[in-house]
This record gives C-alpha cells, structure tokens and sequence, in this order.
C-alpha cells in the first residue's frame, strides 16, 4: 500500500478528512521550503502537494504565477525539489508528498530518471495538470511500476465516461476542481460541489480531494463535509508572498490559517 | 528524405489523438477536454458538410477578396540574378495578412457551435485585427490578449482593434509577449469555457486547432498550385515562407507535401543571429517539449524552462512552433532555416524600392531568405515567397529604428 493509500484509509476510518496544503517549491526560496513543510505538518496537515514552478503556468492565477517566478528566481529546479523532499523525508517519513506541475520540466529530465530520482527522493504522488490520461499512456504506468501514484485531475466538465476512465489510470487518490477557472478565483458554490462530488463517489471508490477556492475553514468544513479531503493553495501561497522577508512570521502566519481549517475538518468527524 | 510521402499517409494524419507522428496531441488541463472533444467531433463533421465549405469558400470570395494574386516580381528577379521570383500576395486581403482566412473559418464554426464570445491571443495584432473583424461582421463580443510588449510596438494595430469593437486586453506576465498572452487566453477560456470560443492564430495549440487551422490556410497552396499551372505551366521549385507558429508556411505548404520536386523552406527569426541565443527559432536551435498543448520544438533551458525570445517582427517571436512542422523537419520533407533581424530589415527596404510593395516584418524574413536562395538557382527555375502580410503596422517600427518620430 502507498503512503498516500495509507494515510487516507486510517482517515477514512477515524471518519476524518485529509487537510492537504499547496505551496510552490522554492518560494520565498528552496532553501525555506523544507521548514515550511515541516511547519504545515505540526499544524496538522495530512499530505503536502508541493508545486513545481514553472515559467509558463497555464492552469494558475496570479497568486500562484507570482510565486513560479519567485522560485525560479531563486534557481529552483525539478532536481532541487527532488533534493528538498529528500530532506524533508531525513525528519518525517509519514506525511506523503505529492508533486504538482506541468509537463515540460519531467519530459526534460525524462520519464524514467524522473521516477527513479522521485522515489529515490520519497515522493509519493504526481500531479501533471497539462497531462490528460490520454497522453500518459506510456507516463502513468511507469510512474505505478516505480510506486509513484499518478493523480489526474477531474473537472465540471468532466463526462461520466471520463470520469470512469480517469479513475482508472489514477491512484492515491483524485483531484476534483471545484469550478471552470484558475487557481486562486473565488467562485466556489459549495452545493454545486456536493453535488458532483457525491457523483464522482459513485463512479470511483478512489478517495476525492477537492481544490480550488478553499480559502478559510468555513469552506474548508463545507467542502469536507463531502469530499475526502481539501487542497488548500492559493491562500497560503499568498501568505507567503506578504511574509517572505520575516520567514518565522510566516511560519506563524501559515499555522494560524491551518490550525483553524484543522480543527472545523475534525468537528465534522462523527 | 527518407520515405517518400503519400496521400495516404498524409489523410491519415494528425492521427485520432492529433499527433503527428512524435508531436501534436492534446496537453491541457481537464477542465478543457470535453471542449476540445466536441470542437473535433464538430469539425470533423463540418469539414464534409457542403453548405459549411460553401459558406467559407463565398466568404474568402466576397469578404477577404480571394483568390490572392500570384504575382511575378520581375524586378526583384532581375535584381537577384537567379531564380524567378514569385509573390503569394497575402497581403492583399482583407485586414492585410493571412490570418483572416482563418479567422473566418473559426467564427463560422463558433456561430455553428453557438458561441457567442470570442477569445484571441495575438502577437503582431494581425491575429486579433482579423478577429476583431470576424467578431464585428457576426456581431459576436471580442476579446483579445497581447503581450504588453507588443501592444507597444504595433500600437497601430491596437486602435484598429478597439475601432472594431473588440476589447484588448494586455499582459503583463511573463516576457510579455505573444506566449504569455496565449497563456492568458487559455485562463480566460478555462473561466469561461460554457460560452467562449478560442480563435487560435496559427497551427499550434491543443488538437484539433493544429489541423483545423492548417485546413483553412490550405487555401494558399491550393491556389499557388493552379495559379503556378495556369501562368508557366508547371510547379515551382520552391516554396518560402516565414515560420512563426506556422500557419501562413503549412497553408502554403501542404497542397504541396507529395510534390516531391517542390522544395519546402521555412524561415524562422534568427533575431541577432542564432549564436547570440536572442532569437525565435525552435525548429532550427531548440528540442522537442510540451506547451501550450501539444509536443513540439520549442526554446527552453535545461530544466524544461520555457526560454525568452527574441524578434524584431512581434508575429515570429514565440518559443514554439505547430506540431507539423516539427514531423515536417524530422521527416527531411521541409528545410528550416532563419535570418536575422537585420537581414530581414534590409529586406523590407529591398522589396518596398524594387517592387512598391511593402511586407509585414514577419513576410521580409521569407523574402531576405528568398533572395539568398534565389541567387544559387538557375534563371529558368522558380521560387514562390508567400507574402503572408502588408507592412502598414510596422512603419512605426521601421521608423524609430531610422531615428524618425511619426
Ligand atoms: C503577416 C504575418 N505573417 C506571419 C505571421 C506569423 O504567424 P504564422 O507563422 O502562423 O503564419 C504573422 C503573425 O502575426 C503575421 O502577422
């Protein structure tokens, strides 16, 4: 069983919900971002999607388009995120790691050194939003053969056929987008989430995390209340970028925003 | 060239997936998918529909002014000293430059798919001119996204835009210019993908664009082979064209592609020379990666980083290119090449003095290339440049480049 499998069927069984952060690797720099993840971590979140910057972010807003440039900035590449992992993983060996990006940075390093370097590393998951399954034919089961769970996306728009087919080529879990937009838009409608939620769940028994739009532990609550876990992004991106000169203010900043969204996911546990 | 290329081969590409060969296919986030799906049922079925083609062809007929001229450039020739030269007059349609052959084509099959709002990325503004024009003729809201780069420097093109109503958007993003400005035309389309249309300017994006934007440019080479027939009796020996996404290339090309006899060059923007890295030229200095929806060659560093450009014509300066040019090149079947800033600057002077006709900055590239090439034929051979636009939008360029304020 995968680390990520793990971690949400001991949720699935307390009847709790996965708090899952997004922060871009690198930002304010690579050299923070480890303590970072170590900080999300005693706030109590379950698993860490961490962001791969690239220079042309298609599916993001400009919170998070803003920190790509401030990472790469800072020199960070998909072979220093691989080094930040390893060391996050020298002080915590529970907490999966998912991998979130675009295509081109993997399909430089190449597939195969990719996955050799990312479990090598103690990845746990990838996430490529230019990377339909149609594409990832060849992509998604090296990724399984060498323990990486592969993780797609599913959408508004998704079709039910889709839906099936996608699940099929995932693991871990899947990652429904809350609304048609970018990352950091705030036009979530939480009802219409439930909905399309809860008919995912009937064509999938994988878990659903839902992102997009979750931005306090109101809605992190009423998005929990439905899905299996919440991805929570552009909001503590742009904590980052308002604290990035004063690194333990923003490490107080970052717990202060997960601590309450911790807590309304818990209330919900029956 | 290692195989010899068939009608066969050709039918069946872009494959099922839109590849070609190696390159193409459809890289976008889900939420684009369904959109993407339904877009190529619909072509494909319009594609064989008789009224739809009728339509388009009355269009490109009455609206744009087709066909184009093919005209010989006696002068130019006599100057050269080779080959015989030849122009695709492009920039004699409607709006000046190739680009409304496909706007037309895309807004007929966005009224068909009931859109009602447009979306466009435009880098010389020439794609978002001919689809501001589109947009006011079918009375559909427009919106365009350009670099905040290029809305300086074809400032001219910017105000044609608003005149006809459309709503230009700039992008501050990036190296803010046309990249980028693609980037911001794919979020506001993931926004608003239940009622926009996407208009992509050229043969690259996510499939079906690729193939959908290569079938309406195909007018150009269709109507080169006949003119080419009906004035010397027989083909050219070579076809030029300017390379930027590719789409004034591929129409040219393509109804050419098993004429083995027809050399094919495309002309990418060496910018200060391709040495200097300041350029805009994939296919001749870049490698293979994945952007703005499909595989192709592209400009990127080492880590898979996207590489700024560089380009005096705003129209040729992206990092990547269409998908078929990429199995084009690595086929043997097309010659990619590039001149640089300044060869294609005294181009533009050259063809302006020696025929009275002033080219776009992109089109001066496959004339400075052409000339070259022209000089090493024999004289009773014959190259066709396409002259894919008029140069009105870069006299501002031109200008402040000879210290003159307009
Ligand atoms: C006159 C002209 N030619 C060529 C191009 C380059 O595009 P493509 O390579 O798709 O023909 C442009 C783009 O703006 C243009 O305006």
């Amino acid at each position: 069983m995968s680390r990520i499998e793990g971690v949400l069927q001991t949720l699935r069984s307390q009847g709790r919900k996965a708090l899952i952060p997004f922060i871009t690797a690198g930002d304010p720099h690579p050299d923070e971002t480890v303590g970072l993840m170590h900080t999300m971590v005693d706030a109590g979140v379950d698993i860490i999607e961490l962001g791969v910057p690239f220079s042309d972010p298609m599916a993001d807003g400009p919170v998070i388009q803003l920190a790509s440039e401030r990472a790469l900035k800072q020199g960070t590449t998909l072979r220093r995120v691989l080094a930040m992992v390893s060391e996050f993983r020298q002080s915590n060996d529970t907490t999966p790691v998912v991998l979130m990006g675009y295509l081109n940075p993997i399909e430089a390093m190449g597939y195969e050194a990719f996955a050799d370097a990312a479990i090598e590393a103690g990845v746990d998951g990838v996430l490529t939003v230019d990377l339909p399954p149609e594409e990832a034919d060849k992509v998604a089961p090296l990724f399984a053969q060498r323990g990486l769970d592969p993780i797609f996306l599913l959408a508004p728009t998704t079709t039910d056929e889709r839906i099936r087919a996608i699940s099929g080529h995932s693991s871990g879990y899947v990652y429904y987008v809350s609304f048609n937009g970018v990352t950091g838009a705030a036009r979530i409608n939480v009802e219409e989430v439930a909905a399309r939620v809860a008919h995912i769940h009937e064509l999938t028994a994988l878990p659903v995390g839902v992102g997009f739009g979750i931005r306090d532990a109101e809605t992190a609550a009423a998005v929990g209340q439905v899905s299996d876990g919440v991805i929570v992004g552009s909001v503590l991106v742009d904590t980052i970028a308002r604290n990035q000169a004063d690194i333990e203010a923003l490490k107080l900043a970052l717990t202060d925003l997960l601590n309450p969204m911790r807590e309304a996911l818990d209330s919900l546990a029956s | 060239m290692s195989e010899k290329l068939t009608e066969e081969m050709l039918t069946a590409l872009p494959d099922s997936r839109g590849h070609f060969g190696a390159f193409g296919g459809r890289f976008v986030s889900e939420t684009l998918m369904d959109s993407l799906m339904t877009l190529e049922r619909e072509y494909l079925r319009l594609k064989k529909d008789p009224e739809f083609q009728a339509t388009f062809d009355q269009d490109l007929a009455d609206y744009v002014g087709r066909p184009s001229p093919l005209y010989f450039a006696e002068r130019l020739t006599r100057e050269t000293g080779g080959a015989q030269i030849w122009l695709k007059r492009e920039d004699l349609n409607h709006t000046g430059a190739h680009k409304v052959n496909n706007t037309i084509g895309q807004a007929l099959l966005a009224s068909f798919l009931g859109k009602k709002r447009i979306i466009a990325e435009t880098g010389a503004g020439q794609h978002g001119v001919a689809t501001a024009t589109v947009c006011a003729r079918l009375g559909l809201e427009c919106h365009v996204f350009m670099g905040a780069e290029d809305v300086q420097r074809q400032s001219l093109n910017v105000y044609r835009m608003k005149l006809l109503g459309a709503e230009v958007h700039s992008v501050e993003s990036g190296s803010r210019t046309l990249k980028d400005a693609m980037n911001e035309a794919m979020r506001d389309w993931v926004t608003n993908v239940d009622d926009t249309f996407y208009i992509i300017g050229t043969v690259a994006g996510p499939h079906p664009y690729p193939l959908l934007v290569r079938d309406f440019q195909a007018v150009i080479g269709r109507e080169t082979r006949r003119q080419s027939l009906e004035k010397t009796g027989k083909l050219p020996d070579a076809l030029v064209a300017c390379v930027g996404g590719g789409s004034n290339a591929i129409g040219m090309f393509y109804p050419f592609l098993t004429d083995e006899s027809v050399q094919l060059y495309g002309v990418e923007a060496g910018g200060h020379g391709i040495g200097t890295g300041e350029h805009a030229a994939p296919l001749c200095a870049g490698r293979p990666g994945v952007l703005h929806g499909n595989r192709t060659y592209l400009m990127e560093d080492e880590h898979g980083q996207i590489a700024g450009t560089h380009s005096v014509s705003a129209g040729l300066d992206y990092p990547g290119v269409g998908p078929e040019h990429s199995w084009l090149k690595d086929i043997g079947r097309a010659n990619y090449v590039s001149v640089t800033d300044d060869e294609a600057l005294e181009a533009f002077r050259m063809l302006t003095l020696v025929e009275g006709i002033m080219p776009a900055l992109e089109s001066a590239h496959a004339v400075a290339y052409a000339v070259k090439l022209a000089a090493t034929m024999d004289k009773d051979q014959m190259i066709v440049i396409n002259l894919s636009g008029r140069g009105d939008k870069d006299i501002h360029t031109i200008a402040q480049l000879d210290g003159i304020e307009l």
